[in-house]
């Protein structure tokens, strides 16, 4: 799975795409396979201060609750509102149509510390059997 | 962890494995959307070897499983079954069961998963006094669940057994697929179908043979996220989430298993009490109102005041909507009562629902 080059990754298996300074925030390829059929994704309101690492809501699976987490501090200033009469975009798309919020980002270091696509294919071949 | 001898056809089909109470089942193969949905439009076929099975026979099996549950199995015939209970003296559940007359001295239990060991241990320490001989078969069965619309039309090349004569809750013994097998039309998923027995050391000959045969019906392999969701959709009981040993069978909203005029059985005092006392509480059905999905263990509120837990809950891919059982108090157990469930650090809306959530279009 070739993952998106001008993404950045978490160790939660998000992912992040900077343009300016706005970032966009969604779960990715090996999150979705995990999760399961995804039937509900909570989202935070506009306007919502958050910090890199902060819940940022929940995404539900028919089995699992799962937290979402804030790659970087920001702002929300767009929540992907398709998720919530086609939860299952998660699934299909995540690293597009799937998206979740969008960040006006205040530091644009925070990205530096996040793995890179390659370091996240290295990162997912250590955990998968 | 204890494999099923269908664990390699599993992992062939790229299932998604998990532990459940020390076996490695299978808890989904497609997906467990679709898999819920095959099994309402189509076919779908289970690995459900995990579960107990434990024999009873002797001069006086049948009255040993009359002092054990509270339905009267005086009344089934050779080759029929029925839906029970394993009661305490409080009326209580050690576990709920099928219960199959293999003949007058000889019954077999088929039991969950994650009580098997203590069920043979219960039967056991109350079998004094009765000319009995208990069995603990659960290692040696493999179980096979075949449910859907097209269930009937699937099997029927594959066995000697006729299925269009056997009603539902009545079963026989003959070949699948040239495997020795018991075949009951039973389930626990609100469909037609049927549950196949056999103690066969290939079995997955029948595993192969039925997927084969359900193709071109679209049979998908289903595992046991898609077990929950359906049986829930049918509001039937899961030991652990909605029965217990401190539920009684009539909080439970089970009486039509309880016969009281059947004689004496383990709990029949407490029940008989509770019925004329009339109950404090009683398991509902209920939708939420407002967006989000209700799970096991979320606390349930009324007028504000915590007040029980949801005891199952999830997202019905069938319905498309919340769903999820919780005890409630009688006098709030009535169909449109609004009560509230915490999410989260939120509260949200949920009205009693009539059950079943979903019940099948008639079948002949």
């Amino acid at each position: 799975m070739m993952y998106p080059g001008d993404f950045h990754y978490t160790k939660d298996h998000e992912w992040v795409q900077v343009k300016g300074d706005l970032a966009t925030v969604g779960i990715t390829e090996f999150a979705q396979k995990q999760l399961g059929d995804v039937v509900y994704v909570e989202l935070p309101a506009i306007g919502t201060q958050l910090e890199a690492h902060q819940t940022i809501g929940v995404i539900e699976s028919v089995k699992a609750v799962s937290d979402v987490y804030s790659p970087v501090s920001g702002e929300v200033v767009e929540v992907n509102k398709e998720l919530d009469g086609s939860p299952e975009l998660a699934n299909q798309d995540p690293h597009g149509k799937g998206w979740i919020i969008r960040l006006k980002i205040k530091n644009k270091s925070e990205i530096e510390e996040l793995m890179s696509a390659s370091d996240y294919e290295k990162f997912l071949e250590g955990i998968e059997v | 962890m204890k494999k099923t001898r269908l664990n390699e056809y599993h992992q062939k089909l790229g299932a998604k494995m998990i532990e459940f109470f020390g076996w490695e089942m299978p808890v989904e193969f497609k997906g467990i959307i679709a898999e819920h949905l095959a099994v309402r439009t189509h076919a779908g076929l289970f690995d459900v070897s995990h579960m107990g099975e434990i024999i009873i026979s002797g001069k006086d099996a049948l009255a040993f499983i009359q002092h054990l549950t509270p339905n009267d199995a005086s009344r089934l015939a050779q080759n029929q079954a029925q839906y029970t209970a394993l009661t305490t003296p409080q009326g209580t559940f050690v576990d709920d069961m099928l219960v199959y007359c293999l003949s007058p001295e000889k019954y077999f239990l088929v039991v969950n998963a994650s009580n098997s060991d203590k069920d043979y241990a219960w039967i056991l320490n109350h079998k004094a006094g009765f000319d009995v001989t208990v069995e603990n078969a659960s290692d040696a069965y493999t179980q096979l669940a075949l449910q859907g619309p097209y269930s009937q039309q699937i099997l029927q090349p594959l066995t000697d057994i006729n299925l269009a004569e056997m009603r539902p809750f009545w079963f026989a013994q003959g070949k699948v697929s040239g495997v020795e097998a018991l075949v009951s039309r039973t389930g626990y998923t609100g469909e037609d179908g049927f549950e196949i027995y056999t103690i066969s050391q290939t079995p997955g000959i029948l595993w192969e043979a039925v997927l084969k045969q359900g193709k071109d019906y679209g049979i998908l392999a289903i595992g046991l996220g898609a077990r929950d969701t359906l049986r829930l959709e049918a509001k039937l009981m899961l030991y652990g989430n909605d029965i217990d040993e401190t539920t009684t069978v009539l909080e439970a909203d089970l009486k039509w298993v309880v016969k009281f005029k059947k004689g004496d059985f383990l709990g029949r005092d407490v029940l008989q009490k509770q019925l004329d006392e009339g109950l404090r509480r009683k398991i509902v059905g209920f939708e939420l109102l407002e967006k989000g999905i209700a799970r096991p263990r979320y606390p349930v509120f009324i007028k504000g005041e915590t007040e029980s837990q949801v005891s199952s809950g999830t997202f019905s891919p069938y319905l498309k909507k919340s769903i999820g059982l919780a005890y409630l108090p009688l006098e709030q157990t009535e169909i449109g009562t609004e009560f509230e469930i915490g999410i989260r650090d939120k509260r949200v809306k949920a009205k009693v629902i009539p059950t079943p959530f979903y019940k099948r279009a008639d079948k002949a």
